[in-house]
């Protein structure tokens, strides 16, 4: 099956606003169901996402570099636009993971939001006081996480229109990232 | 061939052992993801049949340790729902509200309702995946940009 590249490259040369960044949202999900972690994968890779998926609040902290060690190794590289977690989860829930990226330097401004298959409302309100962007109820549609990509795509975009000389930089790195990671912007363009 | 998976799938949906989740499950299938719906049975059926068989033991202890049980069954009915197993989840909603008043006998009789109903689901999917794999990618690709 081969994979086109170009239509990626002339969509990015031609409609810049569309594709602002030469990364697209990075999400890091959370969830301690192996069926839930492949389907919340599927979900975001299908909305052109790039994922990563941990099994628990304290492999995602882990990740982050904000475990008890707090290594700062990787935090400065680390882009994460968003964090999806499940609720409830053995050991750390997702809810004392929010506080805990809420708490750190680092990470608070990213968007936390948070899954579950039970719909209850102190649940829900105890998220969003925390600072959850969201709260989703399980399972979790396609349309969801749409919703949430384009409006974060659309916050991106307004800081990213403020400044032009960050544009032109990025756009080298575009090209330059195009030739480092052809198989991820590749797989891209299948969707 | 591909009537006959389409007959199966849609019978499957007719009598209720699958709901609207399964669909969007197949709605994520593409042609560089043909088997994503059949991946993520695998996964549930493995993930399940370890549950139950902790259920099982837990049960044959005759320890009724209701929150424990309620615990398993919270993660049964969760992945189950997000393959769109209808009578498997109806079946553990029912098995967690006997935990919840603490009814040992009706978790008892209960939990061999979610047995039949799951393993008749997994006989039917592995019928259907089989079948829909000799049909060819057509019938199970469905995803269209």
């Amino acid at each position: 099956m081969a994979e086109v590249m170009l239509p990626m490259k002339m969509e990015m040369a031609n409609a810049p606003s569309k594709f602002k960044s030469p990364d697209l949202l990075h999400v890091l999900a959370v969830d301690d169901s192996h069926v839930d972690r492949k389907f919340i994968e599927r979900l975001l890779k299908v909305s052109s996402c790039k994922v990563t998926v941990v099994d628990s609040a304290t492999r995602a902290l882990q990740y982050l570099g904000l475990d008890v060690n707090e290594k700062p190794v990787g935090v400065k590289d680390l882009k994460v636009n968003l964090i999806m977690t499940d609720y409830s989860m053995p050991g750390m829930t997702g809810y004392e993971l929010l506080k805990k990226i809420k708490e750190s330097s680092a990470f608070r401004d990213v968007p936390v939001v948070v899954m579950s298959s039970e719909n209850i409302l102190p649940r829900i309100d105890r998220c969003l006081e925390e600072g959850a962007e969201d709260f989703l109820l399980k399972p979790v549609k396609l349309s969801d996480v749409r919703r949430i990509r384009d409006s974060l795509m659309k916050a991106e975009d307004l800081s990213f229109t403020k400044s032009v000389n960050k544009r032109e930089l990025e756009t080298e790195n575009v090209y330059s990232l195009d030739s480092t990671v052809p198989s991820q912007q590749l797989k891209r363009t299948k969707i | 061939m591909q009537r006959q998976v389409a007959l199966i799938k849609k019978s499957l949906f007719d009598q209720g052992y699958l709901d609207e989740q399964f669909m969007e499950l197949e709605e994520l299938q593409d042609d560089a993801n043909p088997n994503f719906v059949e991946e993520v049975a695998t996964l549930y059926f493995k993930d399940s049949i370890r549950l139950i068989n902790s259920i099982d033991q837990a049960l044959e202890r005759g320890s009724f340790d209701f929150n424990r049980l309620d615990n398993y069954m919270h993660q049964f009915k969760g992945s189950s729902t997000s393959i769109g197993a209808s009578k498997v989840k109806t079946e553990c909603t029912m098995f967690r509200e006997y935990c919840r008043v603490g009814n040992a006998e009706g978790c008892l009789r209960i939990f061999q309702q979610v047995k039949k109903e799951h393993a008749t689901l997994r006989k039917k999917l592995e019928h259907y995946f089989q079948l829909a794999r000799q049909a060819g990618p057509k019938e199970t690709a469905r995803r269209s940009k």
